[in-house]
């Protein structure tokens, strides 16, 4: 739909797929007056086009941190220390923010969590479809008024052409959500950051919103981070998930394979801790212990303290993503040459 | 629409009512005006015929009702110490007093709006902490001493600007200017510096606040991550949103211009109906002062009227039904 031709990655024309995010090493840092926090640490990952890669973890795993700083929307003073992150062919890490800015929107869209706060209360949703459009796109103030009309008609809000002159306050939640789709689809970017697209949605709302958001990106190609803490969503909408845990990315893989077959030690116990419908159980199983706060990161594996199978080499040694089964995960009992015995969980909780 | 504007204006009159009852009874309780209007030698009888023509006689109600109903026209009576009417007095120097008020409220919104924006877009660089820092000074220096330094460095040391008085002035016939000729445009400066600087800090202030606040706001977030640049977000997104609780400041600042010209107007011996009423005061004419009251509550009332209004026309969420249909 869009007229420019530039640098539309390969979709459609079956040669290997270039990512369209390619991230490596990124570390994100925040100083504070007691020393510098590190955000992220060592991220690595790639979108192939048209892919939807989930990216859970629990608060303050980095997941959001890690949306933010591909779009360069840091709060400041954290800011990308190492690394790199390319967009296509394009290295946009090192972008300054008037470089960044034609990419926001066009290239990349974002859609956040709240769609009660997302929307401006004192423009009209078309003022800002419109204003929208007409930044990326060359148009005149007629054209994009009918892409806007188009635009809410493709995310399904009835009767547009009423709709349009209304204000946000006039939608309900679901309905504000999908403006805020339409506006961050509205210049066809190549990927989109979802930043808990449904957490503030009513469950009934949240599956349609999902569908809506997929069927979209499907449509058009676009490859799509989907950052949730609800595995739920993760299993119905995702091709692949990445794990996240005090800000490093400790498991990655096809969705089927870390859910079913979670290879991480840490990814085991966040699949065992989600209540299932038809496994009814006594108690929910939990992971012992809470995730580490940034200032008291401990040294090797961040896991350690809290892992059953935990040797001295894991208090030490930080374990890179190894290849095992589909999967990646960053764990010593993987480790094709020397790997850790795992402790059955049973004996475990005898011995101490 | 129409319902809440007549409910704003019945407020409004009610307001007025209130303030009129209050300027009635000074009639009552400051001194007897007519032991000052006549003199030494005045017997008892011409004391009653005064009485009498000033309408002091009749029963309290009935002054009152007729001192509402005079008041609806714009008629006060007659000045105590000029013996000329009080409304005539306050038209010829309202221009002079509108005049400096209209020029400081502009000086004060626009740059109090400016700085606001530049400090809270360029926290922490040496300028807006500058800036900042300066502003303590407007907040905190009482008016007639920033008056009074202002006459000793730009009249006295340096001669620039004249010190006193209106310069000279153009009759239009309705209404008397100072903004057409070079005199009356350099005497207006230091006056409305005075005036507006306090009013400047302020709104400097609060700009500044509010925007700081809007910027952390969601949707400015999302205005960013939608690619609108950077002017867009800051002057489009951030300002009008910043400017909603700024309005209601704004408004009742002016008409705090307006009532606190009285000081100003001393300072610069500036010959407006702040001028007026201090004399008024002094020599207990109370006609004057309670013609006074009553415009300075009629300045808060209307302004007040035309801010809630704003607020319709700024706001969509407040236009309930209007929007919906």
């Amino acid at each position: 739909m869009s007229s420019t031709p530039s640098s539309d990655s390969p979709r459609d024309d079956g040669t290997p797929a270039v990512p369209v995010l390619s991230v490596r090493e990124l570390r994100v840092e925040f100083p504070t007056r007691h020393g510098t926090l590190v955000a992220l640490d060592k991220v690595s990952f790639d979108i192939a086009p048209g892919e939807i890669l989930g990216v859970v973890g629990e608060s303050g795993a980095g997941k959001s941190m890690t949306g933010n700083a591909v779009i360069q929307l840091l709060e400041p003073p954290g800011h990308i220390a190492a690394g790199e992150v390319h967009l296509g062919a394009q290295r946009i890490d090192n972008l300054d923010e008037d470089a960044f800015v034609p990419l926001r929107g066009r290239h990349i869209g974002m859609i956040f969590q709240d769609p009660l706060t997302s929307l401006n209360p004192l423009f009209s949703v078309g003022e800002q479809l419109i204003e929208t459009i007409r930044t990326h796109l060359p148009m005149n103030h007629k054209q994009a008024r009918e892409r806007a009309l188009e635009l809410l008609r493709e995310v399904g809000i009835p009767a547009p052409e009423n709709r349009l002159d209304a204000y946000p306050h006039q939608f309900s939640g679901g309905m504000r959500q999908r403006v805020v789709i339409a506006l961050a689809l509205a210049a066809e970017p190549e990927l989109v950051i979802a930043d808990e697209p449904t957490t503030a949605l009513d469950v009934s709302v949240q599956a349609q919103i999902l569908a809506l958001l997929k069927r979209l990106c499907a449509e058009r190609g676009t490859a799509v981070m989907l950052v949730t803490h609800d595995m739920g969503v993760i299993a119905e909408t995702a091709d692949r998930v990445a794990v996240m845990y005090a800000g490093r990315l400790i498991e990655i893989g096809p969705v089927n394979a870390v859910i079913r077959e979670p290879q991480h030690p840490y990814t085991r116990g966040l699949m065992a801790s989600i209540p299932g419908i038809e496994t009814s159980r006594e108690r929910l199983y939990q992971i012992e212990g809470a995730m580490p706060r940034l200032a008291a990161i401990p040294a090797g594996c961040a896991f350690n303290p809290r892992c059953p199978h935990a040797v001295e080499r894991c208090r030490s040694e930080r374990p890179e993503l190894l290849p095992t089964g589909t999967s990646r995960a960053a764990c010593w009992l993987h480790d094709p040459d020397n790997p850790v015995t795992p402790v059955i969980e049973e004996a475990h909780a005898d011995g101490h | 629409m129409l319902a809440f504007l007549i409910q704003r204006v019945l407020q409004a009159v009610f307001v007025m009512v209130v303030v009129a009852l209050i300027a009635f009874s000074l009639f009552h309780y400051v001194g007897d005006p007519v032991l000052n209007m006549v003199g030494q030698e005045a017997t008892e009888a011409d004391r009653a015929a005064l009485r009498a023509r000033l309408g002091l006689d009749q029963p309290l109600p009935i002054q009152f009702f007729q001192f509402i109903a005079n008041a609806a026209q714009f008629e006060f009576g007659i000045s105590y110490r000029s013996a000329r009417p009080v409304t005539d007095l306050i038209v010829e120097r309202l221009p002079a007093t509108l005049e400096l008020a209209i020029i400081s409220a502009i000086f004060a919104v626009v740059m109090g709006i400016v700085l606001g924006i530049y400090t809270a877009l360029n926290r922490g660089n040496w300028l807006s902490n500058f800036i900042m820092t300066a502003s303590l000074i407007g907040v905190s220096l009482p008016t007639f001493l920033i008056g009074v330094l202002l006459i000793y460095v730009f009249a006295v040391e340096l001669g620039w600007l004249p010190a006193f008085g209106r310069g000279e002035v153009i009759d239009l016939g309705w209404w008397n200017t100072g903004l057409l000729t070079r005199s009356g445009l350099a005497s207006l400066i230091l006056p409305a510096i005075t005036l507006g600087l306090f009013q400047l800090t302020l709104i400097m202030r609060l700009v500044r606040a509010e925007m700081l606040e809007v910027l952390r706001a969601d949707y400015i977030k999302f205005a960013r991550a939608r690619g609108l640049s950077k002017r867009v977000v800051n002057l489009r997104h951030a300002l009008k949103n910043t400017l909603i609780p700024v309005i209601t400041i704004i408004g009742l600042q002016l008409g705090t211009i307006i009532a606190f010209a009285i000081i100003t107007e001393t300072v610069f011996q500036w010959p407006g109906v702040g001028a007026l009423f201090i004399t008024a005061v002094r020599f207990v004419d109370i006609p004057v002062m309670a013609a006074y009251l009553m415009m300075i509550a009629l300045v808060f009332v209307v302004i007040n009227l035309i801010v809630d209004l704003l607020y319709y026309a700024v706001d969509p969420r407040l236009r309930v039904q209007g929007g919906a249909k």
